[in-house]
This record gives C-alpha cells, sequence and structure tokens, in this order.
C-alpha cells in the first residue's frame, strides 16, 4: 500500500514539474515574440521616418545624391524584408542602418540644414528610433538567451522537444560599423 | 533581470515583516500602559496603518507628484525626454511607458513614482534637463525605470507607512507619558500590578524609545540597497555606465535643494534632495548611498554592462566582502558589452549645446505654465502670462504694439 502511496506521489510531483517547465518555456517564448513585435514597431517606424528626412535634407544637399540614393535604394530593401525571417531582415537593417550613418556623417558639413528646426526634429526622431532599434534589439537577444538556453539544458530541453519549442534566432547586426562596436568580454 | 526581482521580494518580505512585527510591538506596549490591554493597542496600530496605506496605495502617486508641483507633459511637449523615457522602456522591457512629470525646479533630481509599472510615473526637474546631456539623462531615467521595473516603488511605500506610523505612534506616546507624569498620571489600575508589570512597563517605554529609530535603520538598510540595484539595471539597460556615473557627478557637484521635496519623498528621489556639500556621507541614517561611491562602483565596471560586472564592482570599491546583487539574478545571465562612449567631437556635433539646451527647457516651463508666446516683428519672443486682461502688449524692445 506504502509501495502505492510512493508511486502516486512521484507521478504527481513528476507532473507538476512538467507544468512548470511547459509554461516556463511558454512564457519564454512570448516574450521572445513580444520583444521580436517591439523591434517590428521600430524598424516600421524608422523605414517612415526615411523619406521624410530624405525630402528635407535634399533642398540643402544637392551634392550627395549618391549618398541619398543609397539610404532610398536601402531602406526599400528593408522594407521588402520584413517578414521574411530574423536572419534575412537583421541583414536588410543592417545594410540600412550603415547608409544611415553615412548620411548623417555627410550632414555635418551642412550647417544650413543644421538650423533647419523641422531637419533638427526629424533627426531627434531618427536617433531616437536608432537608440530604440538598439535598446529593443539589446532585450530581444537577451530573451532569446534565456529561452534557447532553456530549450537546450537538460531537464527542459525534453520537455521542449516533446513539445516543439524550437530555439530562436539572434538579431544580428551586419553592417561593418556597428559589428565591430561591442566588446564582448568573458569576465 | 526577472529573477532578481523575485529574490528581492523574498527578501524585502521578510524586512517588512521585521517592520510590521516592530510596530505591532509598539502598539503593545501602548496599549498596555494607556489602555490596560495590549491586545487593544495592537488594533489601534493596525487600523492606523491600515488607513495610512489606504491613502498611499491609491493616492500616494498624486499626493507625491502635487507635493512636488510637478506637470505632466505630453510627447510633443519635449520629445527628447519622452523618446529617453520610451528607450530605457524598450530596454527593460516594461509594457507600457511610465507617464512623464516636470518639476519647475532648478535643482538636479529625479524621481520615480506609482505603486504598479501599470500606473508608474516618473518626475524630473527642469534643472535636470538644462545640465545633462543625452547619455546622461539616459542614465538617470535608466534608474528610475529600473524603480518602476523592480517594484521599488511600492515597497518603498509601504516601508514607508511603516515608518510614519511607528514614529507617529512613538511621537504621541512619548508625549503623552511625559505630560501624563506632568500631572501625575491617570494610571487607574497600576495599584494591583506588582513588579513584574512594573518591569514589563519600563521595557515598554524603553521599546517605544528605540522602535523609531530601528525601523528607521530598516529602512534606510532597503533604501539603499534598492539604489544600488536601480543602478545596475541603469547600467545594464544603457550598457554605458559612464553615461549614469557623469550624471551622478553633475548632481553631486550641485547643492541646491529640491524646493518642494519633503522627508517623506526624499527616498523617491535619485540623490538625497536635502543633502549638503561636503557630508561624510557613508552612515547608516541616510536613504541614499554616498554619490561618489555609487560612481566609483559605475566607472570601475570595466568588463561589461551586465549585473555580474556591477556586483564585481562593488566588491572591488568594498574590499571583498558580500556583493550587492543577489546571486539568483546573476546566475544564468549573459555577458553584457559596454557601448563605445560617443566622441566628445561627435556629440557636440549631435547634440543640442547647453544654452539652446537651456533655452529650450525655460521655454517649454513657460508653455507648461500655459504663458502665451508671441513673436515681435523686431525677433523678440514676448511671454504672456495666462491672467494678462488687456488685448495688446507692447513690445519692451522696439515699442511696437502686438496683438495677443
Amino acid at each position: 500500500m506504502t509501495a502505492v502511496y510512493i508511486i502516486i506521489g512521484i507521478v504527481v510531483i513528476l507532473l507538476i514539474m512538467m507544468a512548470s517547465t511547459y509554461n516556463g518555456l511558454v512564457r519564454l517564448r512570448n516574450r521572445v515574440r513580444n520583444a521580436w513585435a517591439q523591434i517590428d514597431v521600430q524598424l516600421k517606424r524608422r523605414h517612415d521616418l526615411i523619406p521624410n528626412l530624405v525630402e528635407t535634407a535634399k533642398g540643402y544637399m544637392k551634392h550627395e545624391r549618391g549618398t541619398f540614393e543609397a539610404v532610398t535604394k536601402a531602406r526599400n530593401l528593408a522594407q521588402k524584408a520584413v517578414g521574411t525571417g530574423v536572419g534575412a531582415q537583421s541583414k536588410a537593417e543592417g545594410e540600412l542602418s550603415g547608409a544611415l550613418a553615412r548620411l548623417l556623417v555627410v550632414v555635418e558639413n551642412y550647417p544650413d540644414l543644421k538650423a533647419n528646426q523641422n531637419f533638427l526634429a526629424l533627426q531627434e526622431e531618427l536617433t531616437s528610433t536608432e537608440n530604440k532599434i538598439g535598446f529593443s534589439r539589446q532585450y530581444y537577444n537577451d530573451s532569446v538567451l534565456r529561452y534557447n538556453n532553456k530549450t537546450q539544458m537538460f531537464p527542459s530541453n525534453m520537455m521542449a522537444g516533446m513539445m516543439g519549442f524550437k530555439a530562436s534566432e539572434f538579431f544580428e547586426v551586419k553592417a561593418a560599423e556597428e559589428r565591430e562596436a561591442p566588446k564582448v568580454s568573458f569576465s | 533581470m526577472w529573477e532578481q526581482i523575485r529574490s528581492n521580494q523574498i527578501r524585502s518580505v521578510i524586512l517588512v515583516a521585521g517592520m510590521a512585527a516592530l510596530l505591532l510591538l509598539m502598539g503593545y506596549f501602548l496599549g498596555l500602559y494607556f489602555l490596560d490591554s495590549g491586545t487593544g493597542g495592537m488594533i489601534i496600530a493596525l487600523i492606523l496603518w491600515a488607513v495610512m496605506n489606504l491613502v498611499a496605495f491609491f493616492q500616494g502617486d498624486n499626493i507625491m507628484l502635487a507635493l512636488s508641483k510637478a506637470k505632466k507633459i505630453k510627447r510633443d511637449d519635449y520629445p527628447r525626454l519622452y523618446n529617453i523615457v520610451e528607450e530605457m522602456r524598450i530596454a527593460s522591457g516594461l509594457e507600457r511607458i511610465p507617464d512623464i512629470y516636470i518639476i519647475d525646479d532648478p535643482a538636479l533630481n529625479a524621481f520615480a513614482t506609482g505603486r504598479d509599472p501599470n500606473r508608474a510615473a516618473i518626475a524630473v526637474t527642469s534643472g535636470l534637463l538644462q545640465k545633462l546631456n543625452r547619455d546622461e539623462l539616459q542614465g538617470v531615467i535608466g534608474h528610475e525605470i529600473a524603480h518602476v521595473n523592480n517594484r521599488d516603488v511600492l515597497l518603498m511605500t509601504l516601508c514607508g507607512i511603516l515608518l510614519g506610523t511607528i514614529v507617529i505612534l512613538a511621537w504621541y506616546a512619548t508625549y503623552m507619558l511625559f505630560f501624563s507624569s506632568m500631572t501625575g498620571g491617570r494610571r487607574s489600575s497600576s495599584s494591583g500590578g506588582g513588579q513584574a508589570q512594573l518591569i514589563i512597563l519600563a521595557v515598554g517605554i524603553i521599546f517605544i524609545i528605540l522602535a523609531p529609530i530601528a525601523a528607521q535603520l530598516i529602512y534606510f538598510a532597503i533604501s539603499r540597497k534598492r539604489e544600488y540595484l536601480a543602478d545596475s539595471s541603469a547600467a545594464l539597460y544603457t550598457r554605458y555606465p559612464e553615461g549614469l556615473a557623469s550624471a551622478l557627478e553633475k548632481l553631486a557637484a550641485s547643492t541646491v535643494p529640491v524646493k518642494s521635496a519633503n522627508k517623506s519623498s526624499a527616498p523617491m528621489y535619485i540623490i538625497n534632495p536635502f543633502r549638503k556639500k561636503a557630508r561624510a556621507a557613508s552612515d547608516l541614517s541616510s536613504t541614499h548611498p554616498p554619490i561618489s561611491e555609487r560612481i566609483r562602483i559605475l566607472r570601475s565596471m570595466a568588463g561589461g554592462a551586465s549585473l555580474a560586472d556591477y556586483d564585481n564592482a562593488f566588491r572591488q570599491i568594498h574590499k571583498g566582502g558580500r556583493g550587492v546583487i543577489p546571486p539568483s539574478a546573476i546566475a544564468g545571465a549573459g555577458a553584457v558589452g559596454l557601448r563605445p562612449a560617443v566622441p566628445e567631437a561627435a556629440r557636440r556635433e549631435a547634440e543640442l549645446g547647453k544654452v539652446e539646451r537651456t533655452r529650450e527647457v525655460s521655454d517649454l516651463m513657460w508653455h507648461l505654465n500655459n504663458y502665451k508666446t508671441i513673436t515681435c516683428a523686431c525677433g523678440t519672443k514676448l511671454k504672456i502670462p495666462p491672467k494678462l486682461k488687456s488685448a495688446d502688449v507692447k513690445c519692451p524692445h522696439c515699442g511696437r504694439v502686438n496683438r495677443v
């Protein structure tokens, strides 16, 4: 009789552990999805801002057609990449970041443009949107790291395998300027 | 980050329970002395505490904001601040952006309030907006968002109320004891008490004197720890501890006190709003850790921006010993790189200068105080007070008459 109780007890404990592991996995996966939605919002914002910026700056910067074209092209490509998966999208967005950074460097040579109120407001928006993309990427990658750890580590990996929780992809920046920027340490 | 919250909660519950026990004991002794019933005293203390809690819980943030004369701003009023708050919201994973308030005060300070993250509000002084650059402001806002995200406001309100109740009870008790000893006392039933009761009463009186001090020490210990945790989270969110460090440096250099702060709202601010310049700051009776120490910890985070890096820096500054971050928060988190600093020259190009920033903020304050702005033909900007009755204003500069 005691043996039966012990077995029932073990089964109950196992069930509780499985349920909590499953819930933990779902919670982490939802966090990853939510974090991705945040990135999406900011990327869309960036796509919307760029035509305005180009329109405002064009009149002042007559000799920078190449830079503008590069930005517009990168923006259109990035917009096309929306929804094609994390890898492709992060690559396209990386290109756009690079093109934008080059444009904003060139802007420094045009003091008239820098005095334009409209442009200043746009620049604040763009700077902040770039920051927000960075921060949402940061949060997304943190969430992915936690989620992936959980799907790959024992014992939660068994549950993840059974219920079809797959590891997520990191949002990496491919543009050369940004790639070397973060210095990671393993202390 | 998420584990940090949970482990904090356990520790905090223990400390809060300690304070609650102090309050109950206090009520017990008071009841014994004045009502001849310890339980009755405890009940009265509990009711007092509950009423104060209800007020604080439902009105605390409004009271705090009203006391500090903070004005709520919308996105278009001051996009720079709004954007920075939004950036930190995203970095922290908070769901709702806190309401943003500005206090018209040249002092440099900021606080967060609101009982849960969905009702949070962040207030900054206008002086802060004028004096800090973007990175520094980001650090300060990161610190405040961390308070929101770590549920610090609720905890500190709870503790503050407990402390307040204990202090009020102790004050009345000593007052009444003094008063009753002057008039000969009214202790009706003491004749049949005996020695044991006298001892209890003596212990009670000592306790009543000591309890507020003990409660205050617990309170300050919780508060200081929360400040370190918020600093570490700000470094994690921004990936740039130098931003907050340099902001704190500017805050420390300014000794203008916040006009609207009082003792009960002090722990809510990012730095102590009453501090004097050269204060021997590292003592037990301070709500905030010494600023110089907070700066040194942030600046020693050479390896990275993670909570573990902050903990290491903290231990380095304190020459070993225990860290300040709960171990469960550090375990499982990956290494976090630091964001490289933007070169000074590039930043000066990209950002508003001090003069423009000051002008921008002062224009904002005029606007928030319902002043209208009219640009005269000579280029002077006239600020029209909301109470002005007459229909036209003469420009003091060129003498033209402008219609309001």
